[in-house]
């Protein structure tokens, strides 16, 4: 947030948006692949992602808060995942779940994009071909940990004091 | 109506009491099957040299082009393994790799081992190309170096022909 200009009332402000904003980090479903299977047992009974205040996946952008980005990403889907993350409202964050969303992964081809960081602000990857539902459960926490440092910029604009 | 009703709810009544399926995670880890492929480990011998020969056979089998190895002729009176190169560069894309083990298959030595880790998420792409840092391990494993395997090696000598 751009209210930290080190002033005791507001960095103390800053710290409480901070704390609101990591401890309900709700997902929006972008399943594109296998790993979207891993991405369900996320909110199932055995790995239970409201522990952490994700409390439900959203299947609407307008009501959600982080993009997992589960799968390979083709060409073609480029501009409805830029519009999807356009509709959902700042602050926002991004997961790179599994090889393929992360660097493309075996898909070293024309078809598929090497990464979704070439077209959004990635902010926690998942190494993995799935990666474990514990996998991204730990790449949440991680996410919660650069929220709570205000390192994760939320996709909101570099406003410079 | 209400007898419909009275068995959903005896039901949801049953359940409360069942023990419960969740993992509580951080706390609490669900136990990996022995055959679980996570990050990958460069193991040494009992005496401490690497097992890896930087022969480059994981390079070639990796499906996704993840591993890069640069092999360099060991230093006799300092060998860093006990065959003649060891892999002075050995680099994995943990972001590319999708943790099939033909490397650790392709591995002569047995060398290449895939742990048990899979909190692996990070902040950049960049840390996550794990380096020779992270891979070789710190500690020697129980695994001898077999003698009858590797000749004695001291320099090589075709070298003086030129």
């Amino acid at each position: 947030m751009e209210m930290t200009n080190g002033q005791f009332f507001v960095t103390t402000i800053d710290k409480f948006v901070r704390w609101a904003q990591k401890s309900s980090i709700w997902p929006l479903t972008f399943g594109l692949a296998c790993c979207a299977i891993e991405m369900m047992n996320l909110v199932g009974p055995r790995y239970d992602a409201a522990r952490f205040g994700s409390e439900v996946m959203r299947a609407s952008p307008r009501q959600a808060d982080l993009m997992i980005v589960s799968g390979r990403l083709s060409l073609k889907m480029v501009p409805v995942i830029q519009q999807v993350y356009q509709q959902m409202p700042e602050p926002k964050w991004v997961i790179a779940m599994g090889a393929c969303a992360s660097s493309g992964g075996i898909f070293d081809n024309y078809a598929i994009v090497q990464g979704v960081d070439r077209v959004l602000p990635v902010d926690v990857y998942v190494p993995g071909c799935p990666p474990t539902p514990d996998a991204v459960l730990h790449a949440i926490m991680k996410l919660k940990e650069s929220i709570a440092q205000g390192r994760a910029k939320g996709g909101v604009m570099a406003r410079e004091a | 109506m209400i007898r419909g009703i009275a068995k959903g709810m005896g039901t949801t009544l049953r359940m409360l009491f069942r023990q419960k399926s969740t993992i509580e995670y951080p706390d609490k880890k669900k136990a990996r099957s022995a055959r679980f492929r996570g990050r990958h480990e460069l193991r040494r011998y009992d005496n401490g040299l690497e097992m890896c020969i930087g022969c480059e056979l994981c390079q070639v089998s990796c499906p996704a082009a993840a591993i890069t190895v640069m092999a360099a002729e060991n230093d006799p009176q300092n060998p860093h393994s006990p065959g003649e190169r060891y892999a002075y560069v050995y680099e994995i894309d943990m972001l590319r790799c999708i943790f099939c083990g033909l490397c650790e298959e392709a591995c002569p030595t047995e060398a290449l081992h895939l742990t048990q880790e899979y909190e692996l998420a990070d902040y950049t792409r960049e840390a996550l190309i794990y380096g020779r840092d992270r891979l070789v391990n710190k500690e020697p494993s129980h695994f001898r170096v077999p003698e009858n395997v590797y000749p004695k090696y001291d320099g090589r000598k075709a070298v003086d022909v030129l």
